[in-house]
């Protein structure tokens, strides 16, 4: 499918985006501002917008403890989003959840999940939902290389597969489950071939490149609100940082400073420049704003989440179950 | 009133739930033409069809998985696991994700599901098939645990439980499966956090669950020809526990014995027992005794499997060793 040239700027717009929110959170959590962990997914943008331009509004995503630009590409508030990092009461989960467990089912997206591979049945269930309600939505469940050998994920895509349910299994292939390398972890080269053995397609993509993601996801989309069932897609891309924050892991431990370097170069967003400003889609001059007005975005976030409230202590105790009186 | 079975109660339950409301779909291991190992769900693929009772495969990390999903997007799915043993295998989904989602996301995501299952031993089925570990779940915050004792309750409390916004952990119990008893016709819902005194009594509390309500009523009846007064009392909900109920019974009496298959560390009697100690240690005429299965895994050979086990008898003894306090 061809894309157009709006479709194309606005993806360009979103990866942006999470690349400078990933950029101050860096920041942000070296300034001590961010209690607790935070994993950023500079380096591995396409994938995750490529993905989610595919979803509607109302689809579900479940996303994973590097999930705030699968969040911020689902539809979350930056500002919500901002503040939760930072446990602060106007947090997207009012500062009970942090990094690793943005949710806002408002805009579809079910949950971050810090074990990993557990979206993959929860995204099965929103689908066979979907599919009882007789709805056309679809659900799509990220993890990574690493979570691809939790069992969890396995008898998710066999239910999936079973029951045709409107599944996309996204697997951001970053090549490493902390520190343990794909050659390490799994036997096999591709991660989508294991869509085989449920008789679903696999496909592999260059996680690197937005419009191959875009288009792959699109006819997974397509063939699950279809009713044809779920499908496996394997973005190959790298993360630039270490696994978390404070990781010590810039060619230290586990992957050489060559290796990063080479995947610096086949940055997502670079790739996605080169290709607007070789086909007049954008000026320089036009990104440039895009960034400004993201940058001025991304500071209102950080000052309102600066500005917002701890939650109160008496607020331990409220949501652990929903009480009767909420319900009426 | 009629008189059906605890399983029949269970079945009603369900079936009157899906009548009346479409969300409400039923996930589990040979549920649907084998109507489940128990025959809870007889009869339900039948009247609901496939798509409403579903079979899954061997799977209960995908199917509770499914069900959280599946509840945190408009539906109302009862799943059922086979015994509680196997609920050890998708341990996650249950305490990471079906107990934590409301409050992990600011309140925003509601788990209306229902995990059904059991507990008990005295089947011969030995130690990954007889456990009664439902104190765990009591231990995990966010879940809501139903302890169904009658057919009565089966009934009531089930369809509280998938009438319920919060995740329910619903814990039947073996050996009362074929038990019977007065049950309406009609749906009704009994409410969360209240206990029952299934006896009054004025001289010895026993709080007990289970099966072991039947043991209590047993022992009570056999005290009473000894002039000893006891009162049962019968949570029915470990969360929420009605702590006022059991403890206005022991500031009543004095005595009091907790009576619960789970193990005993760290078990449903010892918390039981705490709260007691800490909240009206003051009324009580003797210590605190509990009743519990041994700390040992569940024993294959009959002797040792009875030997485990423990009912009216072991009741009665502690009856009588609680009334030597004056």
């Amino acid at each position: 499918m061809k894309l157009t040239k709006a479709k194309l700027l606005e993806m360009y717009e979103m990866m942006v985006r999470i690349r400078t929110f990933e950029e101050n959170v860096k920041e942000l959590f070296k300034a001590g501002l961010f209690p607790g962990w935070t994993h950023v997914c500079i380096g591995e943008e396409a994938g995750v917008v490529g993905a989610c331009f595919a979803l509607r509004k109302d689809d579900y995503m479940a996303s994973t403890h590097r999930g705030h630009g699968q969040c911020i590409a689902k539809g979350m508030s930056l500002k919500g989003m901002m503040a939760e990092l930072m446990g602060k009461v106007d947090g997207v989960c009012k500062g009970k959840g942090g990094s690793m467990h943005l949710g806002d089912i408002s805009v579809g997206a079910m949950g971050g999940n810090a074990i990993l591979g557990a979206g993959a049945p929860i995204a099965s269930g929103a689908a066979l939902s979907a599919k009882t309600r007789g709805t056309d939505q679809v659900a799509l469940a990220f993890f990574g290389d690493g979570a691809s050998n939790q069992g969890a994920v396995h008898e998710a895509m066999n239910i999936a597969a079973l029951w045709k349910l409107p599944v996309i299994f996204v697997c951001e292939n970053n090549q490493y489950g902390i520190s343990v390398s794909q050659a390490k972890h799994t036997p096999i080269k591709d991660i989508a071939t294991r869509a085989a053995a449920y008789d679903m397609p696999g496909f592999v993509v260059d996680g690197n490149d937005v419009v191959e993601v875009y288009q792959a996801a699109e006819k997974a989309v397509k063939r699950a609100r279809a009713g044809e069932g779920p499908t496996l897609l394997e973005c190959k891309t790298y993360r630039w940082r270490g696994h978390h924050e404070g990781d010590p892991n810039q060619g230290a431990r586990y992957r050489t400073k060559d290796e990063i370097a080479v995947w610096k170069k086949k940055c997502p967003i670079a790739k996605l420049e080169k290709h607007l400003l070789k086909n007049k889609i954008a000026t320089s001059k036009k990104m440039a704003a895009i960034s400004a007005d993201i940058d001025k975005a991304i500071d209102d976030a950080v000052a309102f989440a600066a500005k917002s409230d701890f939650p109160k202590l008496e607020e331990m105790y409220e949501d652990v179950y929903t009480l009767e009186e909420e319900i009426r | 009133m009629r008189e059906i079975t605890y399983c029949d109660a269970l079945n009603e339950a369900l079936r009157q739930c899906m009548t009346e409301d479409e969300r409400v779909v039923v996930l589990g291991e040979d549920i649907g033409t084998y109507g489940g190992i128990f025959q809870v769900t007889k009869g339900l693929q039948e009247e609901f069809g496939p798509d409403r009772v579903v079979d899954t495969p061997i799977s209960e990390a995908a199917f509770i998985g499914a069900s959280v999903g599946a509840a945190l997007t408009g539906m109302r799915p009862v799943a059922e696991i086979m015994f509680i043993d196997f609920t050890t295998v998708c341990m996650d989904m249950i305490i990471n994700q079906m107990a934590k989602m409301h409050y992990m996301f600011g309140g925003k995501g509601r788990v209306p599901m229902v995990l059904r299952t059991n507990i008990g031993a005295g089947r011969g089925t030995a130690a990954q098939h007889s456990q009664s570990f439902h104190s765990l779940y009591m231990h995990t915050p966010g879940l809501y645990v139903a302890t169904p004792s009658t057919p009565y309750d089966a009934k009531g409390l089930l369809i509280e439980a998938i009438n319920n916004d919060n995740p329910v952990v619903f814990v039947e119990h073996k050996r009362l499966y074929t038990t019977n008893g007065p049950v309406p016709e009609e749906s009704y819902r009994i409410p969360f956090g209240q206990a029952d005194v299934k006896r009054e009594g004025t001289d010895i509390t026993i709080v007990a669950t289970h099966a072991l309500v039947i043991s209590a009523m047993e022992a009570a009846e056999e005290a009473e020809k000894e002039g000893i007064a006891v009162e049962v009392v019968d949570p029915r909900t470990l969360v929420p526990l009605d702590k006022e109920t059991i403890l206005n019974s022991v500031k009543k009496t004095g005595r009091l014995l907790v009576a619960d298959e789970d193990t005993r560390t760290c078990g449903v009697a010892a918390e039981i027992s705490a709260i007691v100690a800490e909240e009206a240690i003051y009324y009580l005429k003797a210590p605190i005794l509990r009743n519990t299965s041994p700390d040992t895994p569940v024993p294959f050979s009959p002797p040792l499997e009875q030997a485990y086990m423990f009912g009216k008898e072991k009741i009665l003894e502690s009856i009588k060793s609680l009334m030597a306090y004056a």
